[in-house]
């Protein structure tokens, strides 16, 4: 070894970028399907019926008690051994696994995403819901007005936060030979043996995408957040005194 | 019961293998985390940045990358050392497991830096003002006071995170350490029965997490025994 290739990482830098923005796919796909998913799971979760909770809880408990690299394999690999879904019409996706990653990273954290809705969903004072029924807001009406309005509001931090968690899960897709930023730089060292520098580049990366992620949750949190912010006080002007003999001698 | 066509052997000695490296990693991650929360909580500003920074980067990657860097760049950095100190030109390289142990590690005492800082901080100081009064020292207020009671604290947040580390032992696979997962994926190439079998190791991984889940119940009853349940139910 002779010391660090600063040149190398320059080189394969166009390179990595590419995986960067497979990963940035995966992770903002996944993101948006899981979110749909998770409102009816969320939803269904806090419902005081407890044959309604059942179902999600099953779905919460599974995907969040295993390891997201088995839930990845048993839909990549395990799918094909059923001889129904290789002669299925959804086969020459379901063999794809760019679809089977982002198939997986949506129900994984969807499972993550519901329990954070539920926890936002509880969270909403009781008197606002009172409120809304009180001013003949029907339950759908209020749930769409008032509850997942708040909800929004109070889990948006929480879902900031599985976001990046879901960018760090991601990397898991070059296990099924996806070329994302792990998976590039894996590649990239099969041919430069250059092992310290590509995962240290490709770790920079992931440093700075999570750090422009978690920017802008500040951000939206911020704009969803203004109408709690303190309104601008007028600055109060200091009386200039006149120096002269009417203030009260000390 | 499915056919597991006389791999049940290799898949318990795959689970075994998964606890063993979960253990393993636990306290090297624990004093990981104090030593981390113990700089970020220090007076000297250089700690401080350190111990941000460790918290900062560990928590910002993928485990997965955390582990392969471990495994594939610590061959690397040893080789280089050997060559240029002993002369030495041979292959060197760190076992999976231990690898894997310190890149887990490394990643569960990032968050349980987090964990115990915000433990240290939940005391409130009068007790250790009081203690100081009393003449002890620092060191033994830390030790009599403070750390005692940061177990029972720290204890639900540290749960959380061994519940999490757990399933990334599933990440050592990659490298080729013989655990639960590499085992399965052994079984699926001789059976070619891939659902099957990943499906029961997410099974086993699921009754790992329900028996650490009633553990750590017991632990945490036990860790708040001297506390008065604040309400009834």
């Amino acid at each position: 070894m002779d010391g660090f290739g600063w040149d190398i990482i320059l080189q394969s830098l166009p390179k990595l970028l590419e995986g960067l923005w497979v990963t940035a796919q995966l992770v903002l796909v996944s993101g948006l399907f899981g979110l749909l998913l998770a409102l009816p799971l969320g939803i269904a979760r806090s419902s005081p019926r407890p044959w309604v909770r059942a179902l999600p809880f099953g779905y919460i408990f599974f995907f969040r008690g295993t390891p997201l690299l088995v839930q990845l394999f048993l839909i990549y690999y395990g799918l094909a051994q059923f001889e129904a879904i290789r002669q299925g019409p959804l086969w020459y996706l379901l063999r794809e696994p760019y679809v089977c990653a982002l198939l997986t990273f949506s129900l994984h954290t969807a499972a993550y995403i519901a329990e954070i809705l539920r926890g936002a969903l509880q969270a909403v004072p009781p008197g606002e819901v009172e409120a809304a029924r009180a001013i003949g807001m029907g339950r759908w009406l209020t749930l769409r007005r008032v509850l997942l309005p708040r909800a929004a509001q109070i889990g948006l931090p929480a879902y900031g936060n599985e976001v990046i968690l879901m960018v760090k899960g991601s990397a898991l897709a070059s296990t099924i030979t996806l070329l994302d930023l792990t998976g590039m730089a894996r590649t990239l060292i099969a041919g430069n043996y250059r092992a310290v520098e590509m995962f240290l580049a490709a770790g920079v990366l992931y440093l700075i995408f999570n750090w422009v992620l978690q920017r802008l949750f500040r951000l939206a949190e911020r704009a969803m957040n203004r109408h709690l912010r303190e309104p601008p006080r007028l600055v109060q002007q200091p009386v200039p005194r006149v120096p002269s003999g009417l203030d009260p001698p000390l | 019961m499915p056919d597991f066509q006389g791999f049940e052997n290799q898949l318990l000695a795959g689970t075994w293998m998964t606890l063993r490296l979960a253990f393993a990693t636990l306290p090297l991650g624990i004093a990981l985390g104090l030593m981390g929360a113990a700089a970020r909580l220090s007076r000297l500003k250089v700690l401080r940045g350190l111990g941000t920074a460790y918290v900062e980067v560990f928590r910002g990657l993928p485990e997965l990358l955390v582990v392969l860097t471990i495994y594939f760049g610590a061959s690397v950095v040893l080789m280089g050392l050997a060559k240029r100190l002993f002369d030495y030109d041979g292959y060197i390289e760190l076992s999976p497991f231990i690898a894997g142990t310190l890149a887990l590690a490394l990643t569960f005492g990032a968050y349980a830096t987090e964990v115990f800082r915000g433990a240290f901080q939940a005391i409130p100081k009068g007790q250790a003002e009081a203690a100081l009064a009393l003449g002890m020292s620092r060191g033994q207020v830390f030790r009599r006071v403070t750390l005692p009671q940061t177990w029972r604290l720290a204890l639900p947040g540290l749960g959380n995170l061994f519940l999490i580390m757990m399933k990334d032992t599933a990440l050592v696979s990659v490298i080729g350490l013989e655990e639960l997962m590499r085992k399965t994926q052994f079984a699926v190439g001789q059976t070619k029965e891939p659902f099957t079998f990943y499906l029961s190791a997410a099974l086993i991984y699921l009754t790992l997490t329900v028996v650490a889940m009633a553990l750590l119940h017991l632990m945490e009853r036990r860790a708040n025994r001297g506390l008065l349940p604040r309400r009834a139910g």
